[in-house]
């Protein structure tokens, strides 16, 4: 037997092409939609490794450094170096927040680091690490921020020297690396203002400012100008040591909170992005409903125009098998036509997000089952009508 | 099957139908289509079925097609009853493809297939091989003079063309019996006279039993032998059998 199904399709092929057309973008669509949750995960397992720890130490209590707000005194790490299992302990901070180039502003996360420890970049693409302890920085490929460049961030201007790249924060901000001295001041510090009232306030204080204590107040006002304070310690685990061992006996004798690679893993995809998660999976229900619809329609809109044909099959002996085959092959070829339109445009589209976009094979499998399942069960409608057609209307009154 | 069959048919008439009644619908709705129809066609005959509009020719042929049920009455074919008050333990489906060729007002071709698959496609829903069908479908299409068109798409065709392409495909299961419902309604008289000299070459050559209903006053003088229906009775006549050649 000849296949009716293919036949049709070869004949009518410019209706097919616009229709698969049509269906593989939105096809197109939902794969760009899984793309970009697979992104967000890998994005955050990406940066995880790149920065080099074994454990995040945050504040007690704290999902930090990325998922809360985390704060600890700056020599906490000392203390922590001394433990055994502790290779190497540094301090890291993160400030999302506006950084001024050329006149224009872009949206990054400031991380500050310690130049050749835990949570520094480990691999650049271009340029050189930080070397000089103040006003040098190393920028994610995304910020567009180019070698040599300077940039502001808040008051001082600092000069690219290395570029990374897949270093985003859980929204997609690119992060810039800087020495850990001029991040803590971009985060902690007054402004001048600020430091003026307080100034005041302290001199006015009695308490503070008496007769008998002269530079008392001056040194009470310096005290609060410096900052002391940093979001996490990244430790990088000796080598036979277990990490969560480590951090076991962290948490027990250091008030800390302290995180493992799984459980960040954890925090960043678990809790982070769950929320954009679950948006992504109502979009995807939402698409393949939409998908199921259009191909229904379109197969019985396509079948309505072949039913003299079809009651034409049954009048000459045609089964019922043969005729809803037809019917099912259509719609299977047009969701075959959408998956392969769908799949190119989703690859050609992907680099022009601004977010990581991964597309993987097994999602590409999946929704290849998935349109193909959707069009068998959207053909049903068009085979009913298909099989209620009265042989008898092929040769009219 | 079909040696049995050709045996049976140098015996037996090919269509015998006796009292034969269909009713559309019930109460006071119903329809009384056919009210007793009587008729006999023998193998290699062609006859003429006439009568007004609403008179019962279509129902007729339906249900001598297996297409549709009648309401009570006999058909035989080939001597096999196939029908006394209800089908006789045989799928309506598989005697349309096995037994009967369709011809039809218009050809209505299969538009996605081209006009060699249009005739094989009885063979190939019987399951014959692609190869043996085509070669049969090509083989009736020179039958017919049309066999130069035999690559084309359905819709170059001329009307003329295509209704023996229609043909062509009634006749690919080699059945014992054609209906044809106006076939020549659409086409000028000397096309119209061409194709009944064709079916009439058919029913010669492969002693077919060919129903030709009809309205045409050019084609009706060819017939030998007519029945009128009227009010869903039918009325055998003898026909002017004219030598159309
Ligand atoms: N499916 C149906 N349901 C109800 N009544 C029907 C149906 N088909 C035909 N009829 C009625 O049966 C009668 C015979 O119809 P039929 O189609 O057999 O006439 P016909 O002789 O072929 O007419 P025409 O020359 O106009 O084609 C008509 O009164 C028609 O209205
Ligand atoms: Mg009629």
């Amino acid at each position: 037997m000849i296949s009716l199904a293919g036949r049709d399709i070869l004949h009518s092929w410019g209706k097919y092409a616009f229709t698969g057309l049509g269906l593989g973008l939105l096809i197109g669509v939902t794969l760009s939609m899984a793309g970009i949750y697979r992104g967000m995960v890998d994005d955050g397992k990406a940066l995880l490794t790149n920065s080099g720890a074994d454990l995040w130490v945050v504040q007690q209590d704290t999902l930090g450094p990325y998922a809360e707000p985390s704060s600890l005194r700056d020599d906490v790490y000392r203390g922590l170096l001394g433990l055994p299992g502790v290779l190497r302990a540094a301090n890291a901070t993160y400030l999302t927040m506006q950084v001024q180039r050329a006149g224009q502003d872009t949206r990054v996360m400031v991380v500050g680091i310690q130049p050749g420890e835990p949570g520094e970049p480990r691999y650049l693409i271009a340029g050189r690490p930080l070397e000089r302890a103040h006003y040098e920085a190393v920028a994610d490929v995304n910020t567009g921020f180019q070698l040599g460049e300077r940039i502001r961030i808040r008051r001082h201007d600092y000069q690219v020297v290395g570029l990374t790249r897949r270093m985003v924060s859980a929204s997609g901000d690119p992060m810039v690396f800087v020495p850990l001295r001029d991040a803590q001041e971009a985060q902690f510090l007054k402004d001048n203002d600020a430091i003026v009232n307080e100034r005041a306030r302290v001199l006015t204080n009695p308490a503070l400012n008496r007769p008998g204590a002269p530079g008392l107040a001056e040194a009470i006002s310096r005290s609060q100008e410096s900052s002391r304070m940093v979001n996490a310690v990244l430790v990088q685990v000796a080598p036979g040591w277990d990490a969560e061992e480590v951090a076991q006996t962290i948490r027990r004798w250091k008030r800390l909170q302290a995180y493992t690679r799984p459980q960040m893993e954890e925090i960043l995809i678990a809790k982070l992005i769950a929320t954009s998660a679950r948006q992504i999976g109502v979009f995807l229900v939402i698409l393949a409903v939409v998908s199921a619809a259009i191909v229904s329609f379109i197969i019985y809109t396509m079948t309505l125009g072949k039913l003299r044909e079809i009651a034409v099959l049954k009048l000459i002996g045609a089964r019922n098998r043969t005729i809803a085959g037809m019917i099912l092959q259509e719609a299977l070829g047009l969701g075959l036509i959408g998956f392969l339109v769908g799949k190119t445009v989703a690859t050609l589209w992907a680099p022009h997000f601004p977010k990581y976009v991964l597309l993987e094979p097994g999602d590409a499998a999946r929704g290849f089952v998935a349109v193909m399942l959707i069009c068998a069960l959207a053909s049903t409608l068009a085979i009913r009508t298909a099989l209620r057609v009265d042989p008898a209307t092929a040769i009219g009154g | 099957m079909s040696v049995a069959l050709q045996a049976q048919a140098t015996s037996a008439p090919a269509i015998e139908v006796a009292d034969l009644r269909k009713r559309y619908g019930t109460g006071d709705t119903a329809v009384d289509a056919l009210k007793g129809v009587d008729l006999t066609v023998q193998p290699g005959e062609v006859i003429g079925l006439i009568g007004p509009s609403g008179s019962g020719k279509s129902t007729l042929l339906k249900c001598l097609g297996a297409v549709t049920e009648p309401s009570a009455g006999r058909i035989a074919l080939s001597g096999e009853t196939v029908y006394d008050g209800g089908w006789q333990n045989l799928d309506p489906r598989a005697l349309r493809r096995d037994r009967i060729g369709f011809v039809f007002q218009a050809p209505y071709l299969i538009p996605f297939l081209d006009v060699t698959d249009n005739v094989a496609l009885p063979l190939l829903l019987a399951g014959r091989s692609r190869r043996e069908a085509r070669r049969r479908a090509r083989e009736l299409l020179a039958a017919l003079d049309v066999a130069h068109r035999a690559q084309a798409a359905v819709a170059q065709l001329s009307g003329g063309e295509q209704q023996r392409v229609a043909i062509a495909r009634a006749l690919a299961n080699q059945p014992p019996i054609i209906l044809a419902d106006e076939p020549t309604a659409p086409l000028d008289s000397e096309r119209a006279l061409a194709v009944v000299r064709i079916l009439n070459r058919m029913a010669q050559q492969y002693q077919t039993a060919i129903i030709v209903v009809t309205h045409d006053e050019k084609i009706i003088p060819t017939f030998k032998r007519l029945y009128h229906i009227r009010d869903g009775r039918t009325y055998e006549e003898a026909g002017e059998g004219r030598d159309f050649d």
